[in-house]
């Protein structure tokens, strides 16, 4: 049995990791899945909190979180197509014409 | 309609219009979608009429998930006349650029349902939802104009910066269910009682915050709005500004003062910090602005710095004046863009100040609607920002935050040069080139006037709606 | 009744709004929105009159105003037989003005403005009148001076208009500085502004206090109803259209410092000291402008310091405690100098704008309803019985000497001899003797249209006939001081020692009749020289055509000085020193912000790394808690 505080100790590190690509990464799509992997470090956690309380609704909670991470996918998605469509190339240092 | 879904009745009615739009999206005619936003317009108006007979009602829904109190009838209110005076706004305003859809309206509505279902969550899971569906229908419609590349840049920073923030607030839920075992706002409180000093609640309350500071634009978080607003259709710019700014309030409003009352002292001195560098912030940078759409933008930033002087007065008079401060910041802020959006130059949008240059000798009375508009926003009796900030000011006052009064009373000087530069500009400068002029939207107008009438009815009679804010509050204070 | 009361300042402000919101397209029609809006307005008072008639009075808010913390103030109406009274001459002689502005104004380019002004003053006024506290009060009475200061300079063309409106809205000022910081000492002593509130705590103010804020009120009172020192502004003001002289500068608005005093007579009362002043300011001003009537060639001005003489017997009335005789020779004035104003209004139209009563002469048989009407109009002035003013100004008279005043009445009665005089004079030199005018002008003059002569003409009924109706002396006071005794208590009748009320009523008749005979013999017995009624043949001459240098003596006292530190101020102080500083501010942050909105790079990464570090940044905050 591995203890509970292992899944929360993951679950920090994988957010921390989503956090870092974030920041370092200048591709959209990678940046977006370093954000899902945010969502994904809080699903562990809750998760394992849930399974300490020994509740279900942590596990629902997640559910709720994965489809409104789908929906973010199929938006994201769309945007990135049309700014693909646009400029033809995919980084985000590109998208400054606005600012100051 | 059941007795168990009546405190639902405006959450119902606004998603059962945005149902009705996607079928009538299906029928013809394929071109030509004006009849949609007519559709749209009845919806929300019924809500707004059908959340002001809740009034004094309390009431849960979905076991507890869902509340109605005086709080979210008013917010809901806000959010209504937000969303209403949008849908009138966008109707010529989409035809003229070529974008008219029935997509535009139904994600209108979506958004709108969004906001009103934050004012009216009592649980941490609801305000996810609520705020994701808010956000997701404002990230399409931010990028509406497909073709224009400040319409899609503006789409991606908003919709990737958002998703980052949701990313921190997600973690802060699982971290407040790790420390508590449960999402509900009412038995969090309970619970937060007695384990006030675990780091995981502490962790997860400031992850929490970095969600709403995110939608409510507070600094450091802001930094997406100047971009945002200026690239995004301006109507649909109103309604980030307006309604998912007071929707982002309702949800943190009702989060701080009941269910961390336990930490108010700690929060209020935190956000004392964030009031002062949002509005000096957002006044500084507003000064160095030419581009009214991206200077509203500032200037939307330093006001959210007032409203956040209220909340950390707190109190029924803090808490108070900031829902009268949301109610007056939507008219306001809705009229100015709007007398924006009305305005073009050649094909193209007025939004350059040259642009301004001039218009009241040729469009006396559009010019004096928005020198009105900017002079609610500086706080000129005896419109409604006058009231507004005298009241929140004054409840800081009152709880002995002195400075805090004094650095937003300077502020509000600052604020006046960026204001008052554009009524020099339409009443003083000579107009050169192509002639700046508005375009001829009968619905335009008509949302023009009703924000004027708030702005007036708020500034000569607040007392009235400030009891009402007063007593909306009530609930989160108990 | 409650409805009824909020309907006579609605139909106004309706009628305000229409003609400022659609004059442009109404334009010479704007008087078929402005004269029915004040007629039913005039149909409301009437009601309330009457329900205030059978005994009942009204206090109500219409909205909660502001809210401060403690301090909370409502619009609030009172209606008792003292605003009942107001609130009909306001809105009654208000409706007869509108109807004759009619013809007065007609074919004027700015005639849609010219009736939302003056409904907007029928508004404010009304409001003033039924304030049920001080702040009300305070609001609508600088919102009347803001219609008279439109009003005066109305043809704003003229420079001497503009120039009147400005000095009547300065020197009101001037008062209006005493009557805000009364005000707000009234809220510090008693911590509240209503009406009855305030009069009901009044005793625990102590004597003092009580005349400071009776003076400070009264300062506003003097600036407004244009009593000494305050009153220059008051004769300049007659370069406004003669309607507006009538209404605003005759009848209605300049009496609101009487109906101050009156309704704050308690306060007054509980100073004693405030309450002589109020009788010796009004005495002294009443014989001082009744001096420079005598003098003056302009008819209107005559009329302006006619006016000021008779506020002056008003004052002198409320000062001595008689303030239902104050209140109904206000009410009687109000119809007399109305009509008179208006019938000078009907000479100066017939004569294609000519004021200068050396030019007029002869009028008599050319403008028959004018001539009779002005001349009611004039022997109601000059006190001759049976007229109203006969009876009003006895009545004051007779209160000051039983107050133990002989002098203040002695004042008053030389007052009411000069009254007689210039008034007299003036409709001489107006109607009767030789023409004066030039061919061309005689050629043209007519009498007045209907709409102009029929106000003229109830005007005079209601001279003739109020005095008889309500203003007849008996052991319980006049029938128009029984129906005021709610509001001021009926005095004793007690027996009085001295002169005994008959002989002071017939001392008033002699003088009346003395003054109006010594301007027979002067004016009209003999041929009149037009070229040496305006030369100044003696000193005393020269100083009432001056009127007393009290314009030079402010020009070189106040204006001068004034100018000369501003202008210094303007160049050295706020060019150099304010200026330096704020631009250097200004400067300042404007160069901040240039700074600062590089932060705003465009980039997503700083973004994020912005929200990144706010995150640490709060979250290390609450775990060091």
């Amino acid at each position: 049995m591995v203890p509970e505080s292992y899944y929360t100790a993951l679950s920090a590190i994988l957010f921390t990791i989503g956090v870092v690509g974030v920041l370092v990464r200048r591709n959209p799509l990678v940046i977006f899945m370093s954000i899902e992997l945010m969502l994904n470090a809080a699903n562990l956690a809750l998760v394992a909190f849930g399974h300490r309380a020994g509740a279900a609704d942590a596990q629902v909670l997640v559910f709720f979180i994965m489809t409104v991470a789908a929906a973010e996918v199929a938006v994201g998605l769309a945007i990135i197509v049309t700014i693909f469509r646009l400029q033809r190339r995919l980084s985000v240092d590109e998208l400054s014409i606005m600012r100051w | 309609m059941s007795a168990a879904l009546v405190p639902l009745a405006p959450l119902l009615l606004v998603a059962a219009t945005a149902g009705l739009l996607i079928v009538l999206d299906l029928l013809p005619p394929r071109e030509g979608k004006g009849h949609l936003g007519v559709v749209a317009l009845a919806g929300v108006v019924a809500a707004l009429a059908g959340a002001l007979t809740l009034w004094g009602r309390e009431g849960r829904a979905f076991g507890g998930m869902l509340l109605l109190d005086n709080f979210a009838v008013f917010l809901d209110v806000v959010i209504c006349y937000a969303a209403a005076l949008v849908l009138l706004l966008s109707m010529d305003y989409l035809r003229r650029n070529g974008m008219e859809s029935g997509e535009y309206y139904i994600l209108v509505l979506l958004a709108t349902l969004g906001m009103m279902l934050m004012a009216q969550a009592a649980d941490l899971i609801v305000i996810f939802l609520a705020l994701e569906l808010m956000s997701l229908s404002l990230y399409v419609l931010a990028g509406l104009f497909r073709g224009r590349l400040t319409s899609a840049e503006s789409s991606m920073k908003y919709f990737l910066l958002g998703a980052f923030a949701t990313g921190f607030f997600v973690y802060g839920i699982a971290l407040i269910y790790g420390a508590t075992g449960t999402t509900a706002l009412d038995r969090i409180a309970a619970a937060s009682g007695g384990l006030q000093r675990d780091p995981l609640l502490l962790i997860g309350f400031g992850l929490l915050l970095v969600g709403f500071g995110f939608k409510i634009s507070s600094v450091p978080f802001h930094m997406w709005v100047p971009d945002v607003y200026e690239g995004a259709p301006t109507s649909v710019t109103a309604l980030i500004a307006t309604g998912s700014k007071a929707a982002g309030f309702a949800a943190l409003l009702r989060v701080l003062f009941s269910t961390f009352k336990v930490a108010q002292p700690d929060w209020a001195l935190l956000l004392w910090v964030v009031a002062v560098l949002t509005m000096t912030l957002g006044n500084v940078i507003a000064i160095a602005q030419s581009n009214l759409k991206r200077m509203l933008a500032y200037s939307s930033i330093a006001h959210v710095g007032y409203m956040l002087v209220g909340v950390v007065a707190g109190g029924a008079l803090g808490a108070g004046g900031v829902l009268f401060y949301l109610l007056m910041y939507t008219f306001t802020t809705v009229g100015a863009f709007g007398a924006i959006l009305l305005l073009e130059r050649g094909r193209q949008e007025a939004v350059e100040l040259d642009d301004y240059a001039g218009l009241a000798a040729r469009h006396p009375l559009l010019a004096l609607t928005l020198a009105l508009f900017l002079l609610s926003l500086v706080g000129m009796p005896p419109t409604a920002g006058f009231a507004g900030k005298f009241y929140v000011f004054g409840a800081a006052i009152r709880s002995g935050y002195i400075w805090l009064a004094v650095i937003a009373v300077l502020n509000s000087a600052v604020a006046a040069y960026y204001y008052l530069r554009v009524v020099v500009y339409m009443y003083m400068r000579e107009a050169e080139g192509v002639p700046t002029r508005p375009a001829p939207s009968f619905a335009g107008r008509l949302a023009l006037g009703v924000a004027l009438w708030g702005v007036f009815q708020l500034g000569l009679m607040p007392a009235p709606v400030l009891d009402l804010a007063q007593a909306a509050v009530a609930p989160l204070l108990r | 009744m409650s409805t009824t009361v909020w309907l006579i300042p609605f139909f106004p402000l309706l009628g305000t709004l229409l003609n400022a919101l659609f004059g442009r397209w109404i334009g010479r029609h704007a008087h078929w929105i402005a004269v029915p809006s004040n007629g039913l307005s005039f149909l409301a008072s009437c009601a309330v009159f009457l329900s205030v008639g059978r005994g009942e009075t009204f206090t109500g808010d219409l909205f909660p105003w502001i809210q401060a913390g403690a301090f909370k103030t409502a619009v609030t109406a009172l209606v008792d037989p003292l605003s009942a009274v107001m609130l009909l001459v306001v809105t009654g002689v208000g409706f007869l003005i509108h109807v004759y502005s009619v013809g007065y104004m007609h074919g004027d380019p700015g005639y849609a403005r010219f009736f939302t002004y003056l409904n907007l003053f029928v508004f404010s006024m009304v409001m003033l009148v039924l304030a049920g506290n001080f702040l009300v009060l305070y609001v609508f009475w600088e919102a009347v001076g803001l219609c008279s200061y439109l009003l005066i300079g109305f043809w704003y063309q003229r420079k001497a208009a503009a120039d009147a409106g400005k000095k009547a809205f300065i020197v009101n000022r001037v008062g209006d500085f005493g009557f805000g910081l009364g005000v707000m000492y009234l809220w510090v002593a008693l911590g509240t502004l209503d009406y009855s509130e305030v009069f009901a705590k009044v005793g625990t103010l102590s004597p003092e206090t009580a005349t400071v804020i009776a003076l400070l009120l009264f300062a506003g009172a003097c600036g407004k109803s244009a009593q000494l020192p305050l009153h220059t502004w008051l004769p300049d003001a007659m370069e406004g259209p003669t309607p507006v002289s009538a209404l605003i500068h005759a009848a209605t608005m300049v009496t609101a410092g009487i109906y101050l005093v009156a309704r704050s007579h308690v306060l007054f009362e509980r100073s004693g000291v405030a309450l002589d002043v109020v009788a010796w300011v009004g005495g002294l001003t009443a014989l001082f402008a009744a001096t420079i009537g005598l003098a003056q060639t302009d008819i209107k001005r005559v009329l302006a310091y006619s006016t000021i003489s008779q506020l002056g017997y008003m004052f002198a009335g409320v000062g001595v405690g008689a303030y239902a005789a104050a209140i109904f020779h206000l009410v009687t004035h109000a119809f007399f100098k109305a009509l008179l104003f208006l019938g000078a209004g009907s000479v100066i139209h017939g004569l294609g704008g000519e004021q200068d009563l050396r030019k007029m002469g002869g009028l008599a048989p050319r403008m028959v309803t004018t001539t009779v009407t002005f001349f009611v109009g004039a022997a109601g002035l000059a006190g001759l019985p049976p007229l109203a003013g006969f009876f009003s100004k006895d009545e004051i008279l007779a209160s000051a000497y039983h107050a133990g005043r002989p002098w203040l009445w002695a004042l008053l009665l030389l007052g009411a001899f000069l009254t007689a005089v210039y008034i007299s004079r003036a409709f001489i030199l107006a109607f009767r003797g030789a023409p004066r005018m030039s061919q061309e002008v005689a050629r043209h003059i007519h009498e007045s249209p209907r709409v102009m002569t029929a106000p003229l003409g109830i005007l005079a009924l209601l001279t003739a006939v109020a005095g008889v109706a309500i203003g007849i002396p008996s052991a319980h006071g006049t029938a128009f001081a029984r129906f005021l005794s709610p509001v001021f208590p009926l005095a004793e009748e007690a027996g009085h020692a001295g002169l005994s009320a008959l002989t002071l009523l017939v001392l008033s008749v002699i003088a009346a009749v003395a003054g109006v005979l010594l301007a027979w013999l002067i004016y009209d017995s003999r041929p009149v020289n037009a070229e040496a009624i305006g030369r100044p043949r003696n000193w005393l001459h020269a100083l009432l055509l001056r009127k007393y240098y009290v314009d030079e003596l402010y020009d070189f006292l106040f204006v001068r000085p004034l100018v000369r530190v501003a202008g210094f101020c303007a160049r050295a102080f706020d060019l150099g020193f304010v200026d330096g500083i704020v631009n250097g501010v200004g400067r300042l942050v404007v160069g901040w912000a240039g700074a600062m909105r590089l932060v705003q790079t465009g980039y997503v990464m700083n973004y994020a790394l912005a929200t990144l570090l706010g995150a640490v940044v709060i979250v290390a905050f609450f775990l060091s808690r």
